[in-house]
Formats: C-alpha cells, sequence, structure tokens
C-alpha cells in the first residue's frame, strides 16, 4: 500500500487526515481511490479527465511524479500546491 | 519634488508630488498596455520602461522624456534555433558602469546593453547553462525579477530567479553559480529539498553600504545573506513577522542593518494579514521586525503588493518610501515608514513603482 500524505487544505476533506494507506498501482489508481475514500476531496487533486491539476505537484519518494507513475508497495506520494499557482 | 513611475496593467503612470497627499499623475504612456516595470537610469538620464504587449510581446521602449515620445530598443530576442520565445522583462537595472545596464526577464534569461539600454544583448553563458531544460517557473512565469550588481566591482553581479533560486558571477557574467546555501523549499516534500534548485526566489537586494550583505524574500522565508549570496539564514522566523510570505523588498542604501519587507499572508492567501496593511522594518539585520503602518488602511483592506512595486528614495530617517498595490492604490512615507500618506488611488491593478 502507498501512503498519501496530504496538507491544507486538502486535509479538511479527508476529516483532518495528514496521512493515508491506499492501494494502487499507478498515482492516478492511487488517487482515485482516495477520492473513494473520501468522497468530498473528489475534483480537488484530478479533474474530470483524471489528470492531475495543473498547478498541484505530486511526488514519488522525493521525485516528481505523473498520473501514470508506476508504483512500488510503500512508496510515499506528497501531494503539494505548485509554486506556479497562486 | 518626487516623481514616480508606476508600471500597471493598463499603462504607465508618471506621478508628482512633494507633499503628504495625493500626487498629480503627470503623463501616461502605453495605454491600454501591461506595463511590468519602468525606471529612470540616472547616468544617462533616460527612461526606461518593460511593456509586454498581449498582441506584439514584450518591449523595451526608452524616452529623455516619460510625456514624450518612447522609442523601442534592439536586441531583445532569443537565439531562434533554440525555439523559445521572449515571454517577459520583469527588470531594468543599472551596471556599475556609466551607460551600462542589465535586463532580466522570462523565461529565466538575463540581457545587457553598454548604450544606456538603446540595444541588448543576451547574456550567452547564462542562456546556456547545462541545467536549463530542467528548470520551472513559478506563479509569474520564469522570471528573472532581481538582479544585483556591487559597488565599486563591476564583475560581481547575484541574481534571483523564480523558480531557479540564486545566481552568482564574479567575472562579469562569463561564469555563473548557484548560491543557494541554506534556503528551505518547504513547498517541497523534505526528501526532494537536498539538491534542487526549484527555489522559488520572490526578491533579493544587496545592501549598497555593505556589499557582501543581501536580504531576500523568499515563497515562504526571509533570509539574509553575509557572504555575497554564497549562503543564506533565515530572518522570517519568530522575529515578529505576521507571515513569511510576499514579494517587496526595500534596503536603506546607507544602513545594511535596515530593511523592509510587506508580507501576505500566505502562497495560497495572497493578501495583506488580517485586512491590515502594514510594512515590517528591521533595524537589526533581521534579528526582529516591526510594524509601520500609521496612516495605511487598517481594516478591510485585502491587498496584494507585488514584487516590484515597492521603491524607495534616499537613506536614514528621512528615507521616502512608495509601494503600489492590485487595488490601483498607491501609499508614501516621507520618514523611512513611521507615517504614511495616500498617493494615488483607482489607478489599474500596480506591476511596479520607482522613484525616478
Amino acid at each position: 500500500m502507498a501512503v498519501v500524505r496530504l496538507r491544507a487544505p486538502l486535509t479538511e476533506l479527508t476529516g483532518g487526515k495528514r496521512e493515508l494507506q491506499l492501494e494502487g498501482a499507478t498515482v492516478r489508481d492511487v488517487l482515485r481511490a482516495l477520492e473513494h475514500e473520501h468522497p468530498a476531496i473528489s475534483g480537488w487533486i484530478l479533474d474530470e479527465r483524471t489528470t492531475i491539476r495543473e498547478h498541484i505537484n505530486v511526488f514519488v519518494n522525493g521525485e516528481r511524479g505523473r498520473e501514470d507513475t508506476a508504483l512500488a508497495p510503500d512508496d510515499r506520494i506528497h501531494v503539494l500546491p505548485s509554486i506556479s499557482g497562486g | 519634488m518626487t516623481e514616480l513611475l508606476v508600471g500597471t496593467k493598463k499603462g504607465l503612470f508618471a506621478l508628482q508630488g512633494d507633499n503628504r497627499g495625493a500626487f498629480e499623475i503627470t503623463s501616461r504612456a502605453f495605454a491600454g498596455e501591461p506595463v511590468e516595470f519602468a525606471m529612470h537610469d540616472r547616468s544617462s538620464g533616460r527612461y526606461l520602461a518593460c511593456v509586454t504587449s498581449a498582441f506584439y510581446g514584450p518591449k523595451i521602449f526608452v524616452t529623455d522624456d516619460p510625456a514624450g515620445e518612447w522609442q523601442q530598443t534592439g536586441g531583445l530576442s532569443l537565439p531562434e534555433e533554440d525555439e523559445k520565445a521572449l515571454i517577459r522583462l520583469w527588470t531594468v537595472v543599472p551596471g556599475i558602469e556609466d551607460d551600462h545596464l542589465y535586463a532580466g526577464g522570462d523565461p529565466g534569461v538575463l540581457f545587457e546593453s553598454s548604450d544606456g539600454g538603446l540595444t541588448w544583448e543576451l547574456n550567452q553563458p547564462f542562456w546556456e547553462q547545462p541545467t536549463r531544460p530542467e528548470w520551472g517557473p513559478g506563479a509569474g512565469g520564469m522570471c528573472l525579477h532581481s538582479i544585483a550588481t556591487w559597488p565599486g566591482e563591476p564583475g560581481k553581479l547575484a541574481m534571483g530567479i523564480s523558480a531557479v533560486g540564486v545566481w552568482l558571477s564574479d567575472d562579469g557574467g562569463r561564469a555563473w553559480r548557484h548560491g543557494n546555501a541554506g534556503l528551505v523549499p518547504r513547498y517541497l516534500p523534505e526528501d526532494a529539498r537536498e539538491d534542487t534548485f526549484d527555489l522559488c526566489v520572490h526578491n533579493m537586494h544587496r545592501a549598497p553600504s555593505r556589499p557582501e550583505r543581501l536580504f531576500m524574500q523568499f515563497h515562504g522565508g526571509v533570509y539574509r545573506s553575509d557572504d555575497a549570496g554564497e549562503s543564506w539564514n533565515d530572518i522570517g522566523t519568530d522575529t515578529g513577522l505576521p507571515s513569511d510570505f510576499g514579494f517587496p523588498l526595500v534596503i536603506d542604501p546607507d544602513d545594511a542593518d535596515s530593511a523592509y519587507v510587506i508580507p501576505l499572508v500566505a502562497d495560497l492567501d495572497r493578501v495583506t494579514p488580517g485586512g491590515r496593511v502594514r510594512v515590517y522594518e528591521t533595524r537589526d539585520a533581521g534579528a526582529s521586525w516591526v510594524e509601520r503602518g500609521d496612516g495605511l488602511p487598517a481594516e478591510d483592506a485585502y491587498l496584494t503588493i507585488l514584487r516590484q512595486a515597492f521603491a524607495h528614495e534616499g537613506s536614514g530617517e528621512g528615507m521616502g518610501l512608495y509601494f503600489g498595490a492590485t487595488s490601483g492604490d498607491v501609499f508614501g512615507s516621507r520618514d523611512a515608514g513611521a507615517t504614511w500618506f495616500t498617493a494615488a488611488t483607482k489607478l489599474p491593478p500596480v506591476h511596479s513603482v520607482r522613484v525616478a
């Protein structure tokens, strides 16, 4: 299971959880699993095309990841607002 | 009499005033066009304006009289073979030698002029940095917005780029190296921070009276360097600032311990904290900051002040400070921030403010 780490304001949509363990073979799979477990976060990270929003950065084990980045068990996924947003 | 050059989303405004009150608009140029930056080069006597037409692209124009005709300058383009376009010009900074000027822009480019800004040439060594394909932009694009010269040492330069960190040169820009030690990009996961150059410098200035000292406003962090930009010390944590996020920065040119910032809430909420417009001053090189806001809006004022929209005139207790907001308001102080007055209202969103 991958570990997904979130920051505010996304944690307000997960009942305050900053760290979640989720199943998935790719970043997209894990983020869809996150939406399934916490429906309120739907549309906040992935858009309607299940594409990571332009001003969101996803890191996998400290490296920039994409929707189709393959995951191994215990991979760490950080979801952060990009400095290009705001 | 103080003359301000105010670059706005809809043209360049020249304002004049000599009392604690509204300044007079003496001219408007580039009507309808975004003016990112404008300055008066004391060496050549010329005024220079960075204009980014939505239709015709970025240009620098010069004139001897901001109310008169402006002339387009030449040489501001990127090599055709590299298939990159110049997007925006963010700053013009006088060099140490007469008629020498630097211009910084997006995508992370440095231009130089040796004829007072009439013609420009791309700094090729910086354009050809081998890591360039890996560089990424900040919210305003990949802007080279800060160029710090060294009084008496024309070869020494420091530059700040959003979001490619600090770059240093000791030979007039032929060779460049990073100067990022100590900067903490909190917007990256901890395991992605080491050796990254994804560093979002928001503003950086050198203290002319002690050139090895620089101050920096970072994307979350205020820093000081005492070794010419090689390394940086946090002066924004537990030092009295309501937030260490913001854009503009001013240094007292005659006192290397005195600097001014205008904090905003955070990267996700880029407005003045609590609806109060406040400038923060340090007189001890960042060990502590105190608010300076007598005369500034104290409630229901959620303003955004951009990186080039804060200027100074003179030095010491009588230093003039002027800043503009995207609300179209311009504020001024003639006593180093102790008291403030409103110099202009209802201008278009303010991009830059400089004293002519």
